[in-house]
Formats: structure tokens, sequence, C-alpha cells
């Protein structure tokens, strides 16, 4: 099969490997029929994720086909057209049975911090990933779900993460009726954020990003205020002038290690590596907030320590929630908000490469050219 | 925003009523009760087991000395396979994983270093293969040419760009020290022939 390979920093190719196998009685072989690249993606091809291995494929937003399934699996047949929370998960263990999907302690041997990942290096369990032509799934039972009939593929693929993880950000903010909810990022996390906020009864919705195009975005598909940070000596400062010098009831990071605003940040960790991630969107989230209030962080950030301000945190008594996104205890709802109209997934997709052509999606989506909001992956045989 | 003169116990008016904002954005406040939301309460015992039909799952056979967090009692019963660990890189990756817990720096400070001598021992090795590491395709510079790469930065305020430039080092570093390899081999070899 075809299957994108990480090469080292910055680089990645397609190359030939062998179909995944059944390795367990509950794993499934899912032919990919559409995947997508995530912000995500890009902490590991900047060489950021410790135990990111050369080979490795990428890639943990796709639907597909089931191909195969293990002697165990009961709930699906091959030929079900499927879609794969980013999420690999057992069902069964402390976490899981408590409904967090996303911290499973019976996946991931590599760190018992994180749970596993599809395509995320081996801190994340060492499983390759979708932006290939198949893909094994473990937990065939658990994870997978059939696609509904109504559904397009764009939103299925979009609803494995950066959909229900922009709703779970904007949930993690605890939004009561008519809170000021600002948004750091208007990338696809926080895009969906935003949108979400309004359902939760924001009361208004501010996004700050410094890519226009994005901001443009988030004013025409999540309704919300924006902010360009570059036009703007301090963005806190902006925000508190904003918020009749309280501060916002509730701020997002939707951005993560890889955060700019602060060139010192941003090359000690993202390039230099020295830091888990550039603090910058956190910090202004913790500065920017209201006593009281409460952080959600979605953003990703690496194990290594990041230089946080905790002491704003601490003397502010905020509440401070983060997490991976648990993609499937969120679904129902979601699918709910998706029918109804008031989440349009697909709407936020602008390019579509082939696989063979993901080197270049990689580069465009990287340095942000081009308008680029949510790149999908066509996979050669799909 | 409003005219606050001082610090009162009262939330500061919002520019919108309930009824403007349900008029003017799809579905708001259909989840503004917390029970309507997914995922609350964060804990929430799940008596189906979510569809898995085991307490404990079964094994996945270990081909190989998985290597493991020592924060972990034992191997998981499921891991991922993709790319074990193989040569210099890998033992100092085995050595990360069986020396060092989470809680230490050490332990990712080792597994990072260890992904730069993965990189630059790959990127030789396939110097030596009919598919050698190709840096204007593999980093899909292209795109500059083909995604308006231009256009997309000039005159734009983007905070990245000034970092970008750093970016070709990265990218380029290894090659350097792969070509000075390669002279300082040639070097040697040449010395050893002329004894
Ligand atoms: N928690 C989860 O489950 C989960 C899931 C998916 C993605 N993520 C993380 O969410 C983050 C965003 O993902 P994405 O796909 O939207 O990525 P993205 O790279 O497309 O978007 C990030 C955005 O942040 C902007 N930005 C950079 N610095 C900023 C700053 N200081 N203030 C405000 N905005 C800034 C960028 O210009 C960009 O638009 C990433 O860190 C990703 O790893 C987390
Ligand atoms: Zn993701
Ligand atoms: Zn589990």
């Amino acid at each position: 099969m075809r299957a994108m390979v990480y090469r080292g920093p910055y680089k990645v190719r397609v190359e030939d490997k062998d179909i995944p196998a059944i390795e367990h009685p509950n794993d499934a072989v899912v032919r990919v029929t559409l995947g997508a690249i995530c912000g995500s993606d890009l902490h590991l091809y900047h060489g950021m994720m410790p135990d990111t291995r050369i080979g490795h494929t990428f890639g943990h937003e796709f639907i597909g086909v089931v191909h195969a399934v293990g002697s165990s699996v009961q709930n699906l047949n091959v030929g079900d057209r499927v879609m794969v929370p980013f999420n690999i998960f057992c069902g069964s263990c402390w976490f899981c049975a408590r409904g967090l999907y996303s911290n499973c302690h019976n996946v991931n041997p590599n760190a018992s911090a994180i749970g596993g990942i599809y395509g995320y290096s081996h801190t994340c369990g060492g499983y390759d990933g979708g932006q290939a032509e198949f893909v094994r799934v473990p937990f065939a039972d658990v994870g997978p779900a059939l696609i509904p009939d109504w559904m397009s593929d764009e939103d299925a693929v979009l609803l494995t993460d950066a959909c229900p993880t922009g709703y779970f950000g904007a949930q993690l903010g605890e939004i009561t009726e008519g809170d000021v909810v600002v948004v750091f990022g208007a990338g696809p996390v926080g895009l969906f954020a935003a949108k979400s906020a309004w359902l939760m009864g924001a009361g208004r919705v501010l996004v700050v990003d410094h890519l226009d195009y994005r901001l443009e975005k988030a004013r025409t598909f999540a309704h919300a205020e924006t902010f360009n940070f570059t036009e703007h000596d301090d963005i806190v400062l902006e925000m508190k002038k904003q918020t009749d010098f309280l501060g916002a009831d509730v701020a997002i990071d939707a951005v993560g290690a890889e955060a700019d605003g602060n060139l010192l940040m941003h090359v000690t960790s993202a390039k230099l590596k020295l830091q888990g991630g550039s603090p910058v969107a956190l910090n202004w989230a913790i500065d920017a907030v209201r006593k009281g209030g409460t952080v959600s962080v979605v953003g990703a950030y690496g194990p290594l320590f990041s230089a946080v301000k905790f002491g704003d945190a601490m003397n502010k008594g905020l509440t401070i929630r983060a997490n991976q996104c648990p993609v499937k205890r969120q679904w129902p709802r979601l699918f709910e908000h998706v029918k109804n109209g008031y989440l349009t997934p697909s709407d936020i997709v602008t390019h579509r490469f082939p696989l063979e052509d993901i080197a270049e999606g990689y580069h465009v989506f990287s340095a942000k050219l081009d308008g680029i909001i949510k790149p999908l992956v066509v996979p050669s045989a799909a | 925003m409003t005219d606050l003169t001082g610090y009162t116990p009262h939330k500061p008016p919002l520019p919108e009523s309930p009824e403007q904002l349900r008029a003017r954005i799809p579905g708001w406040g259909v989840d503004l009760s917390p029970a309507d939301r997914p995922s609350h309460p964060k804990l929430d015992f799940r008596d189906d087991l979510t569809g898995a039909h085991w307490e404990f799952p079964e094994r996945q056979p270990e081909k190989w000395p998985r290597e493991r967090s020592v924060e972990h009692q034992f191997l998981t019963p499921v891991f991922g396979t993709a790319q074990p660990p193989r040569g210099v890189a890998g033992a100092l990756r085995r050595l990360s994983y069986a020396r060092f817990s989470e809680a230490r720096a050490a332990h990712w400070l080792l597994l990072l270093a260890a992904d730069r001598v993965d990189a630059g021992g790959a990127h030789l090795r396939s110097l030596l293969t009919l598919h050698p590491d190709n840096p204007v395709t593999e980093t899909g510079v292209k795109g500059e040419l083909t995604h308006h790469g231009a256009s997309s930065r000039l005159g734009k305020n983007r905070a990245d760009v000034k970092h970008q430039l750093l970016d070709p080092v990265i990218v380029a570093g290894p090659f350097v020290a792969a070509a000075g390899a390669g002279i300082g081999a040639a070097k040697a070899l040449a010395g050893a022939l002329r004894r």
C-alpha cells in the first residue's frame, strides 16, 4: 500500500508499506477513503514530539471501509463504512469505564500520562496512522462507528477530531448564559470552539489570531468578533479594554505548542525544543480571563515543561480544564447538531491533497499558504 | 465598551439580548444546560463498557521486547508495533524507557536526542539506496509555487514569517552534516589507501 512516512523534521514522503495485519483478536484493518491533516500533525512534522521515529506514518483523522476484522470483533463487518475517533481506547479500563476515552490506560505502553492516538509517534503508543491506504484499528468493537447514511464524507472526517475537539474546548470553558468567551487561535479547533460557544449560550465570542484570512472565517463561519494580535501592542490589555477591565469569563487556548507572538518563546520551543511548547497563547489566556474565570486548554503541548505563568493562574483563582478530546463521547449530541445545521463541519475545508502530494500539503499547511484552513488527504485508491 | 465609572457588583451589559442572539446565530443556547452537553459530568460510569466485551482485554502477542514506560505496571495489553527500535537511536530509546520515568526531563531529552540520531542516520543510509532523501520533494517546497508562497505572506503582518526563515536551516542541517561526514569519510579512505 502507499503511505505517508516521516523522514525527519519538515520532511515527509510517500512509500510502499505492507498492508497492516490483524495483531489482536479485536483489531480491524480499515481501507482509508478520506483523511485529513490536523494542526497536531504539525507538531510531529516539526520534530517537536519526542519519539517520533523515521518511517512513522502520521494521520489520526480518517474514515474508511472495513477491510478485515479479527476473530473477536462483533460489532463491525467487512465492507462497513466507518468513522474512527482519533483516540485508540479499550472501553474497559478505569478511565474508559468512566468516559475518559482519551486517557485510556490499556493502549499506550510508552507513556502512562497519554492515551493512544493513531499516527502520533511512539509517545502516543507507536501506532501507524491513516495518511495511508490502510490502517490498523485496535478495539474495533469500541472506537469506530458506522457513518450514518445522511452524513457526508467530509463532515464525517471532520467529526473524527477537529469538530468534537472545538466543541469540547468550549465545553471545558464551563460557559454559562451571557459569558464573554475569548478564543485564542482561529484554526479548525478554534473555529469550532467559537461556533460551539454560542450553542452553550455565550453572550460574546472574541477570536484572536494573526492570520487575517482565518479571522475573516471566524467572523463569517463562527459569528465572532475578531482581533489580529499583531495590530495591538498588547493583546491582553486589549482584551481587558473589551471587557470593562474585568477580563473575559472564559478563555480557550486553541493554539498549543507552536504559538506565535513572542519570538523567544516560539524559537526556544518550536525550533530548539527546549520547552514542551511555546506557552504564549496559554499565558495570554491566563492573563486575559477574569479572576475566578475558567481557562480551557485544548491546544496541545509536549511532555517537557513550558514557561507557564502559574502565579497568575493561582492568584486569580482560575479553574484550568484541559484534555485531549474523548471524541466518541461527543458524537451522539454532535451528530444532532450537524443534522440540525447548528454545526457545519465541512464548511472549513479549503484544500484536498492527493496522498501522493502530501509533502506539498504539509508544507502549505505548515507555512499557512493559500488561505489554507483545513486540508483533506485523498488516498490513491479511494 | 460601557461608561462604567467604578467596579460594581453588576455584570457589564452585553451588546445583544438572548433574543437577538437566538435570531442571529443558528442554535444559540441549545446546549445552555450542562446536562445537554456531552462528556458531562467528566467522570460518568458507563455500564455498557462502550462496546467492550471484556473487563481486561486479551493480550496482543509481544514479538520483541517492547519498550515501555516504567510508570506502567506491565506492558499494556495492546500496543503499536509501527517502528521497532533499531540501531543507535533504538538503543538510546530503550535506555530512556528503561532508566527514567516520564517525570524526568532526562527521559524526554534522551528521546528527542534519539529522534535526531534516527533522522541523521536514516538520511545517510538513504543515500546508499535507490531512493535517497530528496530535500526538494520531501519538504514540499513546490507548494511555494503552486500555492502562492509570496502573496500569502507579503504585506500580511504575519507573526510567523520571521521564524519561517529558520525552517530551511533545520531542514538543511542534516544534509550539510551528511555532506561533511561524506567528505570526512572520503578523506579517511584516501588516507588509508595511501598508507
Ligand atoms: N485536545 C485535543 O484533543 C486536540 C485535538 C486536535 C488538535 N489539538 C490541538 O489544537 C491546536 C490547534 O489545532 P488546529 O488544527 O486548529 O491548528 P492550526 O495550526 O491550524 O491553528 C492554530 C492557529 O493558532 C494561531 N496562533 C498562533 N499563535 C497564536 C497566538 N499566540 N494567539 C492566537 N492565535 C495564535 C495560528 O495562526 C493558527 O491559525 C493544536 O495545538 C493541536 O495540536 C488538540
Ligand atoms: Zn488532531
Ligand atoms: Zn481504556
